[in-house]
């Protein structure tokens, strides 16, 4: 293409050439810098001297604050608390998530649209809808709110992202591989240990880790469905917001939750990657 | 095919129909294929060959009829109960198993002892020749390796019957040449009953020992190669199989004096000059050379003739070189064929 | 011959009378049945807690509430529905903060389809496979880690004392803030205490959800494409308005379910940033909470799941589910 006095017009997005743009590159590096500069910031804090407000840059930097966090019973209970919560959520999630993808995927009548949309609803709703509609039905039938109740609303919404993994795995392997076992004399209960199993393992342990991640993380539902002694760590560190004089301890819990969730999306990414070259 | 054939069935396919809700992928077959025989199912895509294959072997099941293995009834049988393995298109190989693992799969499932297993596969290794390869994994095959894979894969079972979904389409055309060979050589080796699936015609005239025509689910016609070549029941098996003039009714009056529609196959005819004589046993018709086609080894001519019906001739490059034949083009000819080359067919 | 590798020596028999091999012959046999038994478990799962616990909360919304007893009526009446869209004595109106919360989410699904555009779009087209893999772990982190934790990083950020202050402080931008934070109905006193703040953190926190589908859309249309169209003389613009816009559509309005509905039904990021305005989730987590009238947060519910469910029957209209 010729340069014409107006080029500056051209569109960004489309270049003859296979060289980007300079204004897409911009927008790309500024759109990752928003998502990624708060979690520096948020580590940053941690190592602040200052306790009573968020002055930046911070006047001195010291690891004091990690020491008087770990020595927080509170802090300790709370995050035990989640990862049970988290295990036991993405353990169920992981058994009906699999159980369902399978379903839908051999499936071949109509209904399956239905069942998509019922997986992805706890999700796609948002989650004031899930944690108010879970409290009602819990209030409805008298069930004590509690480490269970917790688990059963966190385990609802998590299937979806284990249904979505393995789901994607089903639809890459190729049927073929499933006849040919069968071809080769292997049951039913054969060809799912040595043929399924191992395709779907990764997706598997991926979708698994992320539904731990999830749960983990999760504040809105939890309010609603865990009893008054049932404090998992987000709704520790939500408290803490409101306490200023323990502003030191939230940052340094923050880096430390930060930390914790970015192994299982790490390792659920590079096992999704893998299984894909 | 007839009742009193000596040999014994191998498949037995009667009256059997599939349906995928209205399409009727296959339509009422029937058909019996022999103990060792190189058989193969021919025809277009969609035509029901493939699905014919996936009901031998327990894939699909019959909407109606019966498919006998052997003798016995196997229609509503699991495929992991019959005594026959397939070798897959897309070769299907386990891609977290190495080759070893792949093809011991079958053995390992029904539980053959561990020592019989390797020496088993050991032997299937050499014979497909990749001893060597034993631990690679598939990924790591180039396609004609792959292909190897699945057949030892499926042979070292030892099945009554194997059979084979297109498995040479996905190879370049020397590598399918040749494994066509090995192919015939290792069906005649371990005598095994091969039912081969493809849509390539030259394949199926060059290895079976006898083959049947598919067409919109149906059998068009069954026989040696040589029969459906020289033979063909059908206009659409002359077209399909080969290459084939088709002369309708009223065109072949003008020839033959009959209006009964023929085929003739292009390398029957010859070309001499326009004032050539007739001979007797002949039919010869005056025409022009409308386009020439140099194909290396021959060269393919299309005539315009006086009946009204455009012939392809072809032509071995016996001494003419290119630019003999490129010159032939608006040459005014005759075309002379001897009339026993004229196939009569139901239209 | 004997010695030949494939005559048959001891085949093992291949059928067998074992109960597992019985199971998995009936299985086989009734393929639907094998598939109805695993939905069957998920399925009940869904129903009864999930869609059973949108029912009871339905049921709830027509309870009524005894505001001098504070004790809910078990029977069936309309007052709650009333009560949420009529009642001008209830602090603040509903209809109000149904349209601020709604008005929110649209904000933050169209800024946030505006950033991650480019974004998404670079990862489709430009990127290399590595710089590929390195974008989408970019998006994946932030969406994944600990949403709280991101959110309090926001308070570090706006706090009157704290980075941005800097930031514009440095850049001698001070005076565009404070024009900003005078204008009626977006400022504020500080930012932290503004909508633009909230604003900002709805966007942060939902954005990546916005660019993985966009992104899934791209990937789907071929290069071919905008080769084939500006083979055929058209302008770069016309191409993409009219070649990889409308094919991307639908990616944009599958990650606006997200964007829209999780803006919808947030009720702790106006909690920590933002005014002391409700946003629709506050005002439910409010009235089951600190008043204990159930009905009237059930009907405040009902609320963003029916403009939810017009979306997404709309967004299933565009396509928008496959590219889900």
């Amino acid at each position: 293409m010729r340069s014409k006095p107006l080029a500056f017009l051209r569109n960004p997005f489309v270049q003859k050439t296979g060289r980007s743009p300079l204004f897409l590159k911009v927008a790309t590096f500024a759109a990752l810098l928003f998502l990624h500069f708060p979690i520096w910031i948020i580590v940053l804090y941690a190592f602040t001297t200052e306790e009573r407000t968020f002055k930046f840059p911070p006047p001195g930097l010291t690891t004091e604050w990690f020491k008087v966090a770990y020595e927080r019973q509170d802090f300790w209970d709370a995050l035990t608390l989640s990862v049970k919560v988290a295990a036991a959520s993405a353990g169920i999630a992981l058994v009906l998530g699999t159980l369902c993808a399978a379903g839908v995927y051999r499936s071949k009548f109509f209904g399956k649209d239905v069942i998509s949309l019922l997986v992805v609803l706890p999700i796609a709703l948002p989650g004031i809808v899930t944690a108010i509609a879970l409290r009602s039905a819990m209030r409805t039938i008298h069930i004590e709110y509690g480490f269970l109740t917790i688990v059963i609303g966190h385990a609802t919404f998590c299937i979806v992202i284990v249904y979505n993994n393995v789901i994607a795995r089903f639809r890459r392997t190729a049927h073929s591989q499933i006849e040919a076992s069968m071809d080769l004399g292997a049951s039913v209960f054969q060809t799912f240990r040595f043929v399924v199993l191992p395709h779907i393992a990764s997706a598997l342990l991926a979708g698994g880790m992320l539904a731990f991640a999830l749960s983990f993380d999760e504040i809105v539902v939890t309010n609603f469905t865990a009893g008054d002694d049932q404090t998992t760590l987000p709704i520790w560190i939500y408290t803490q917001l409101f306490r200023p004089r323990d502003r030191p301890i939230t940052n340094v819990a923050a880096v430390f939750v930060i930390a914790v969730t970015f192994i299982p999306i790490l390792l659920a990414y590079r096992m999704t990657r893998e299984a894909e070259h | 095919m007839t009742e009193s054939d000596p040999r014994q069935v191998a498949i037995r396919f009667t009256d059997v129909a599939r349906h995928f809700g209205n399409v009727k992928a296959v339509d009422h077959v029937s058909l019996d294929i022999y103990d060792g025989e190189f058989f193969s199912l021919l025809g277009p895509s969609g035509s029901g060959k493939t699905t014919c294959l996936r009901m031998i072997a327990g894939f699909e099941s019959p909407s109606s009829g019966s498919i006998q293995l052997y003798g016995e009834e196997v229609s509503k049988m699991p495929p992991y109960e019959r005594d026959v393995n397939t070798v897959f298109q897309d070769y299907a190989l386990f891609p977290h198993m190495n080759v070893q693992k792949n093809i011991a799969y079958g053995l390992m499932v029904k539980r053959v002892p561990r020592k019989e297993r390797e020496r088993r596969v050991g032997e299937i290794l050499d014979m497909v020749q990749l001893t060597t390869l034993g631990k690679r994994k598939p990924s790591q095959l180039s396609g004609g390796q792959r292909q190897r894979v699945a057949l030892a894969r499926a042979l070292v079972n030892h099945p009554r019957v194997l059979l084979l979904d297109e498995p040479l389409g996905a190879l370049d055309l020397k590598l399918r040449q040749q494994m066509q060979i090995e192919l015939k050589a290792i069906q005649q080796r371990v005598g095994i009953t091969f039912i081969y699936v493809t849509h390539d015609q030259e394949e199926a005239l060059t290895m079976s020992d006898r083959l049947a025509v598919f067409n919109h689910g149906k059998i068009e016609q069954v026989g040696t190669p040589a029969e459906v070549y020289e033979r063909p029941a059908t206009s659409f098996v002359a077209s399909f199989v080969g290459v084939s003039n088709f002369v309708e009714s009223d065109q072949a009056f003008k020839i033959t004096g009959e209006s009964k529609s023929f085929t003739l196959r292009p390398e029957k005819i010859r070309l001499a000059t326009p004032d050539a004589a007739t001979p007797g046993d002949c039919y010869g018709l005056n025409g022009t050379i409308r386009d020439v086609i140099y194909l290396g080894m021959y060269t393919r001519y299309l005539v315009d003739t006086e009946a009204g019906v455009d012939l392809t001739v072809v032509v071995q490059n016996l001494e003419s070189t290119s630019s003999d034949v490129f010159a032939a083009r608006k040459r005014p000819v005759k075309v002379l064929w001897q009339k026993a080359h004229n196939r009569a067919v139901e239209e | 011959m004997s010695t030949d590798p494939t005559v048959p020596t001891t085949n093992p028999p291949l059928r067998s009378k074992s109960p597992i091999r019985l199971i998995s012959n009936f299985l086989y046999r009734h393929s639907c049945l094998a598939t109805g038994l695993l939905l069957l478990l998920p399925l009940l799962w869904l129903v009864v807690i999930y869609l059973g616990s949108l029912g009871a909360m339905l049921i709830q919304s027509f309870y009524t509430y005894n505001r001098f007893t504070g004790q809910v009526i078990e029977e069936f009446s309309w007052d709650a529905y009333k009560e949420a869209f009529t009642d001008p004595d209830l602090s603040p109106p509903n209809k109000d903060v149904i349209k601020r919360t709604v008005r929110m989410a649209v904000a933050v699904t169209i800024a946030a389809a505006i950033l991650a555009f480019p974004l998404a779009y670079y990862m489709a087209r430009y990127a290399g496979p590595k710089m590929k893999g390195a974008l989408y772990l970019g998006v994946m982190l932030p969406l994944w880690s600990s949403y709280l934790v991101r959110v309090y990083a926001w308070k570090l950020i706006l706090a009157k004392d704290g980075v941005m202050t800097w930031f514009l402080e440095k850049l001698g931008l001070m005076p565009v803030l404070d024009w900003l934070l005078d204008i009626e109905g977006i400022g504020g006193n500080s930012l932290s205490t503004s909508y633009i703040g909230v604003f900002l953190v709805f966007l942060y926190v939902w954005m990546p959800y916005m660019v993985l589908p966009i992104n899934a859309a791209l990937e789907r249309v071929p290069k071919s494409l905008t080769e084939a169209s500006s083979d055929l003389g058209a302008r770069p613009w016309y191409t993409f308005l009219r070649v990889i816009l409308p094919l991307s559509f639908p990616g944009v309005v599958a990650g606006s379910i997200f964007t829209f509905s999780l803006t919808l039904g947030d009720y702790i990021i106006p909690s920590v940033i933002g005014t002391s305005s409700y946003f629709l989730g506050a005002l439910v987590f409010t009235q089951r909470g600190t008043v204990g009238n159930w009905p009237l947060a059930a009907v405040l519910t009902v609320v963003p799941v029916v403009i939810m469910m017009v979306y997404l029957s709309v967004a299933k209209k565009l396509g928008a589910f496959d590219a889900l």
